[in-house]
Formats: structure tokens, sequence, C-alpha cells
């Protein structure tokens, strides 16, 4: 393997014997990167970076929290009391979460715009899908854990969808609680699970930048590199890129970690949990809110638990659904306009998701439960046959190159995009 | 955080001044993350300990609990007080007069934690082996402790520590 | 420049985001609790040591009878700007059960800066059976774990009325239009007066209502001063800090055509 030359004698005695260095090099200053990416490309390198905070503000509170029913909640007071910077570690933690899904969900709506999931990224796409499925894993079980009335009852709906199986979902949920109701079994089952599933998302975020490595970044004109000329090294340009971005987030971040460090939160979670009653307002975090009302639309138990999570796994089918060989939305004039719809509609169940299941909210909510499925079981397909894309660029080059040829204007659309 | 551009591109003040914001961001978020582990504020409220000295019988001993350590309270004879003040400081490995160890000669307060590698000494109860010079002895590695509590044989290096302590009535001490 | 608009885009999208979770945080069942003004709200916001001191002399008289403060212990109460020795003398007021004696009988003590407040009653079930049936919630955390916070607290205390005359009352309830459903087995627990202010504050219901609601405040979050002051600090840092790194960005790409 031909490397880089390392003057730092040490350096070169250990990458001699263990190649880290030139794999460094390789991997994150060489890294050939397409020079039009624009800042909705800052949101992958971003999760990975909010990940690192939440492993590492996780484990700190593990290190003061008891996974008790009778202590728990006593537990998460004393670190927002008596701790030592408890507060500020756990207000990082609980509101790093609701960023992280922030930050996900726009690298997702980035992948679904300029068409990243198309070969030859599918399982790329796929791995991103899985990490999304372990992440609202871990942000549940994580809920619980402060064992406040909505971590109580948040815990108690979402392990009583599987009761929806056929014939076994008592004893699955019987399974789940190890007990006859959510329970100190329970609670305990979910510490060990939220502190597991983090490091099973870094192997699978390991296994999302390999593949992403094969074959290098998409970019906003979803066309392939064509030469030396459309690519720059990722170091310095795309480190410095990220670190700007990774200020500006931690502005955003560190506005809410500060001044409005419960705004995202639930009042009643900080009501000890109570078996014996329930708050007459359930709801889950904002981040689930579009799949909860996909549940609560369907008016049957088992269909309703079944579209919920059909609604992740037909993201798995997607490079198969959409067969259209354009990738960016930029030259997808139709797509692009569906495109919006569908972020529309996710907005849409997002807001009926924090409302009473009641009158017009029943309503709305199936008709955008419909759209969501139309939209990529029937929509996709349909306008892979009868879509007629503009015509592509011929490199990434010559767009800049040629600013009055016929392919000016989608570039320049593409830095509005999304 | 950030930790941006080396030496291969152009290095100018605005890289240097970005980097180094990083690098001083990056120490100061060390800090919370580090001082978490130090004792929390419920934990240094519970520093201090009282305890009414009048229950414990002249040749008895008592073992209370300080910060989560024991603490030896021991009633000494006037022959242990003796021995105790009669000892050569020149011949100690960890010289102090006995008068310098204890508020009254009587009452002898030691935190009962062996200075060689943390264990808890024996001696406290009668039936106890209280080694050569009839004060404790720690099983672990074998270090012999007079009737004030200091170290005469074995590895431990320094006397038990005499907690600080006042009277606060006749009878009654606050540990810390 | 792209930048200003990722801004733009980002913050749309945490408006987005979080927007719709406001509506079913809002108070169900109660009338809307009117906004108050209070030292401690807005970015810069502390706490007012006198109204704390006041507040905390309403909750040690009239609202303690009942309700308990699980989570404040009386070492707190230097936030509060009293001094040690005074914190030592309010702690020595109340009594919490001494360690077994040697015979293994508890008995009480006086309490220590360590203690916490001890409860009003044992356990839950002494607390519903000496209040009518219903538990008087921990006030510890009141303010934050209620929608509206502390305009809602303070809604609440001056807000008792006679009700409406279609509504049925059940026994040993009270009417309150900003409880959800109307009817708390609280009575009204402020009276004028019904404090004497060590500061000779005049003891109207409503400041007493204010005091003890920024007590309350303070008892859900009191580290919320250190909060906000480390937030503006980390502010500042992050802006220029960003400010720099964009500039450095400009600097690295001015060569990419």
């Amino acid at each position: 393997m031909s490397g880089p030359n390392f003057s730092n004698p040490v350096v070169r005695w250990i990458e001699h014997r263990l190649p880290v260095f030139s794999f460094m090099h390789h991997e994150l200053h060489e890294y050939p990167t397409p020079k039009n990416l624009n800042y909705w490309w800052n949101f992958g390198s971003l999760a990975g970076m909010v990940l690192v905070i939440m492993l590492v503000t996780g484990i700190v509170l593990a290190m003061h929290y008891t996974p008790h029913v009778d202590y728990a909640f006593a537990s998460v007071e004393r670190i927002m009391r008596d701790v030592n910077y408890g507060w500020l570690i756990r207000y990082i933690h609980s509101n790093g979460a609701s960023f992280f899904f922030i930050v996900v969900y726009i690298h997702i709506f980035r992948g679904l715009y300029y068409g990243s999931y198309k070969a030859p990224r599918e399982l790329l796409w796929i791995l991103g899908v899985v990490i999304l499925l372990l992440m609202m894993a871990t942000a549940f079980m994580g809920y619980v854990l402060p064992w406040g009335q909505m971590s109580f009852w948040g815990a108690t709906v979402i392990t009583n969808l599987f009761s929806a199986v056929p014939g076994i979902g008592d004893w699955i949920v019987t399974l789940l609680w190890g007990g006859f109701a959510v329970d100190n079994p329970t609670l305990n089952r979910f510490y060990s699970l939220h502190y597991l599933l983090p490091f099973l998302i870094v192997g699978v975020v390991v296994l999302h930048v390999i593949a992403l490595h094969r074959f290098g970044s998409n970019n906003p004109l979803g066309i392939d590199l064509r030469g030396q000329q459309d690519s720059i090294p990722f170091h310095p340009y795309y480190t410095v890129k990220d670190m700007f971005g990774l200020g500006v987030f931690l502005i955003f971040f560190s506005a809410v970690v500060f001044f409005l460090p419960n705004a995202m939160g639930h009042a009643d979670n900080y009501i000890p949990a109570d078996p014996l009653v329930t708050p007459a307002h359930i709801v889950p975090e904002w981040y689930f809110l579009p799949f909860y009302a996909i549940l609560r639309a369907i008016p049957d138990k088992l269909l309703g638990v079944i579209a919920m999570f059909a609604s992740i796994g037909v993201l798995f089918i997607l490079p198969w659904l959409d067969r259209s060989p354009v990738r960016s939305a930029s030259f997808r004039p139709i797509f692009r306009i569906f495109f919006w719809v569908l972020l529309a509609d996710c907005v849409l169940l997002t807001y009926l998701g924090a409302k009473a299941p009641e009158g017009i909210y029943v309503v709305l909510a199936r008709i955008g439960t419909a759209y969501y499925f139309f939209h990529f079981l029937l929509l996709l397909p349909a306008l892979s046959i009868f879509e007629t894309p503009r015509p592509l660029p011929r490199s990434i080059s010559r767009p800049v190159l040629d600013p009055a040829g016929s392919v000016a204007a989608p570039a320049a659309t593409s830095k509005e995009a999304p | 955080m950030a930790e941006t551009h080396d030496g291969a591109t152009r290095r100018d003040f605005i890289h240097v001044a970005s980097a180094t914001m990083g690098v001083v961001g990056g120490a100061c978020v060390a800090w919370p993350f580090i001082h978490q582990m130090n004792p929390a504020a419920d934990t240094l409220a519970l520093a201090s300990t009282e305890f009414d000295t009048a229950g414990v019988a002249e040749g008895m001993a008592v073992t209370v609990l300080w910060r989560g350590k024991p603490v030896f309270v021991r009633h000494r004879t006037a022959a242990e007080i003796e021995e105790a003040g009669a000892v050569d400081l020149e011949s100690l490995p960890d010289p102090q007069a006995d008068a310098d160890r204890a508020e009254r000669p009587e009452m002898l307060v030691l935190v009962g934690v062996c200075t060689h590698l943390g264990c808890v000494p024996l001696g406290q109860k009668a039936t106890d082996p209280r080694g050569e010079w009839g004060g404790w002895f720690c099983p672990c590695h074998g270090s012999h402790y007079d009737t004030s509590g200091r170290i005469r044989k074995g590895p431990a290096p320094e006397n038990l520590e005499v907690p600080p302590y006042t009277y606060i009535s006749d009878t009654v001490i606050r540990i810390g | 420049m792209r930048a200003p608009a990722l801004l733009v885009a980002a913050a749309t999208a945490v408006a987005l985001a979080t927007g719709p979770v406001s509506p079913a945080g809002a108070a169900t069942g109660g009338a809307e609790p009117p906004a108050q003004d209070w030292s401690f709200s807005g970015v810069f916001g502390t706490y007012d040591r006198g109204e704390l001191q006041r507040g905390f002399q309403v909750y040690a008289e009239v609202c303690a009878a009942c309700h308990s403060l699980d989570y404040i212990a009386f070492r707190n109460l230097t936030d509060l700007g009293f001094s040690e020795t005074e914190v030592k003398a309010i702690a020595a007021e109340y009594e919490v059960p001494a360690a077994p004696d040697e015979n293994g009988e508890v008995f009480p003590r006086p309490a220590t800066p360590a203690d916490r407040f001890p409860a009003p009653f044992q356990n839950a079930n002494e607390a519903r059976a000496s209040n009518n049936g219903a538990l008087p919630p921990d006030l510890s955390l009141i303010v934050e774990a209620r929608a509206g916070g502390a305009d809602y607290i303070h809604a609440v205390l001056v807000g008792y009325s006679d009700p409406p005359s279609d509504t049925d009352m059940a026994d040993g309830m009270s009417y309150n239009g900003y409880f959800p459903g109307g009817q708390v087995a609280m009575p009204p627990p402020l009276f004028e007066d019904g404090v004497t202010y060590a500061d000779g504050t005049p003891a109207t219901v409503e400041q007493q209502a204010r005091d003890v609601t920024a007590f309350l405040a303070w008892a859900s979050e009191p580290n919320m001063e250190e909060r906000k002051r480390m937030g503006v600090m980390t502010m500042i840092f992050l802006v220029v800090m960003t400010g720099l790194l964009y500039v450095s960005k400009r600097r690295i790409w001015s060569n990419v055509h």
C-alpha cells in the first residue's frame, strides 16, 4: 500500500506494524470528495459528532444514575441538584436526543432529495435506516429511565404495541416487561439495553462510513465524478467546513440547553411515575410523533402497528421503488414537487401526532398516512416511468466553467434546494 | 472540538485563532466532565459525624462510620497511656508524641484505615489480635500499631491518621 | 451566500420540529393562566433574594402543613441569601429521625443543614387520609411539573372563586377556574396577613402568591442562575469561534472554482 511518507520516526515505527496513519491519511485527508457539496451535506458528519456527545454525556450520567423504581427519579434529581455540573450534562443529553433526531432527519431528507439511496449506494442507505431504527429504540428506552409519568406511560403504551401480534402478543409483552406490568425488571433491562444499543449504533455507523467511502459522497447534481477536476481532498476543505457547521450547530444547541432546556420535554415527566394514574394527555417525544399519528390513524390495532412499522420498513426498499436513473431532484421537475409534498406531509403528521385523536385530526391523519404510503409505493414507481428528467450536465466542473450553458439553471436551483 | 488544518496548507492568523479557540473550548468543556466525578454537594454536606463517647467504657473500643470510613474510638487504660507516652520517639518510623495524637489522653480517636494499602486493622474487639505493641494489627500485610496508633513494624509508612474532631460537649465529639 | 440561508433553514427546521409540541404541552382542562412578569424569566433573569426568603416563609408557615419538599435540603437555603448560621438555626427548628440508638430505637433529633425537609405525612396513605382523600403533591418540582409553570402556580393560588351556578360541587371541594376540571381538594390556602413578613412587606394574598411561586420556581431549578450565566458566556464564545471558523473556511475554499 503506497502511503504518504511520515517524517516522525515514532509514527513510522507504528505505521510499519499497524498502518493506521496511512489509513487515516487515505480516508480523512486525501479522500476525494465532490467539490460541489452544499451545506446539507454537513449533517452526516454532524450526526456522527452528536453521537459522540451523546455517548460521552450518557456514560457520565450512568455514573450517577440508579436503575431502580424507588430511586431512579431521585437519582436523576440528585444529578440535577447535587452532582457537579450534573444539570448541564443531563440537559445536554436530554436535548441532545432531540437534536440528534433533527440532524438525522435533515440528513435523511437530503438523501431523499438528491437520490443518495440509488445505485451504487443502496446498502449505504439501508445501513442508515438501520441506524435510524436503533436510534429510535435507544431514545425510547432512554426516555423511560428518569421514571417520570411520561416515562412510565410511554413504556406501557409502546410495549403494549406488541400485544397486537396475533396469538403470542400477550406472551411477548410479558416477556418484554419481565412481570405483569412495566416495573422494576422492565426498568433494569431498558437501562442495560439503553447502554448497549449506542455501541451497536457506532458499529453500524462504521459500516455506513465504509460503504460511503466505497463510492464517495453523492452530490447536488447527482452525477458521478468525471475526474480529478471534479473532486477536492477531504482535508482541509471539508474538515474546516464541517467544523464551521459544528459551530453553527452548537450555537443552536447551546441556546436550547442553556435557555430552553425543558422546552422539548413534557412537564408530566417531572412527576414521579405512578402506576395508578395515567396523565390526561400522553404524547411521545416529538421525534416519534409522525409514527404515532400513523399508528392512531388506522382504526384496527394490529393494522395500526403494522402501518407504523411499515412506514420505516418502506424506506428499506426505497432504492427499488424509485427506478429513475436520475438521482438529483434538481433534474426531476415532478419528483421535486412531490418531495416537498412528502416533507409537508411528514410535518403535518408530526403536528397531528401531538393532537388528541378526535374530529378533524383523525381525518387529516388518515389522509396524511395514505399520502405517505402512496408517495413511496405508487408515486415513485410511476414517476420512474412517466417523468421526463431534464438534461444532466456533463460533469461537476462543466456548469461552473460554462455559466451560459443549458445546465446552468438547474445547478443554480440546486443551491437553494431544500 | 476544532482541530483544524496543519502545516500543509497556508497557515495564517485566522486559522491559528480558530484552532486555538477550538482547543480552549474543548478544554473548557472537559472541566465539567472531570469535576462531575468529585464529591457531589450532598456527599460533601455529610462530611461530619457526631458521636457520644460516654458509652465507651475504659478498655473498650467502638468503631464509628465517618465519610464512609471506620473511625476507631478507644477508651485507653492508664497502662496503655503510660506505655504510649514512654516510647523513645527516635525509635519510631514516623515520630510523633502521644500527646499530639489525642485531645484527651484517655480517648483516642483514629481513622481505622491502615496507611499501607487501606485495610481495616484488627484490635477493636477484645478477642482480636492487637499486634506486638498491644494496639492494632493489620492482617493484610502484617503492620503493627502501638497503643497510640503509631506504626511500629511492618510495611505501613505512617501512623494511623487522627481525623479532625472537636468536643462539642463534655462527651460528644464531632468528627470532620 | 449559503451560510445565512442555512441558518434560516435550520432555525425553521427547529421551529417546525418543535412547534407542534407546544399545543399539546399547554395545560388541559383549566383556564389559560395570565402571564406574569417574573424576575427569573428571560435570558438574564435572576431570582430576587427578598422574594425567595418571603416565599420560603409562606411555604414553611402555610404550604408545609400538607405539602412535602422532598428534594430540598436545608443547606440549599444558603441560595436564598441566608447565612450558614441562619440555615443552622432554621434546620434546628425541624425534627428528623436520628440513627437507631444502642437499643435499636429511633428517636427524633434536630435537623442539620445536611438533612432534607421532613415531609408532613409518613406516607401517601396518611396524606390522603388527612386530606379528604386527595394527595397533596410534593412541591420541590411543582413549577417544572406543571405545563403553565410559574404562571400556572400563581394563577391557582389566587384563582379561587365562587363556582358558576351550573357547577355541581363535590363534597369538600373548592372551585378554581385555573385547575383542570375546576374542582380542587385544596381549600384557598392564602389569606390577607396570613403570614407576617420579617421585612415588613404587606402580606396581601397577591404578594404571598407571587413570593411562594418564586420560591417554588427556585426549588424546581436551583441551578437556573448558573445555567443562564454559563449560557451567555458559552454563546459569546461560540459565536466568535464560529465566525473565525467561517473566515477560515472562506480562505481555504477561496481557490476552489
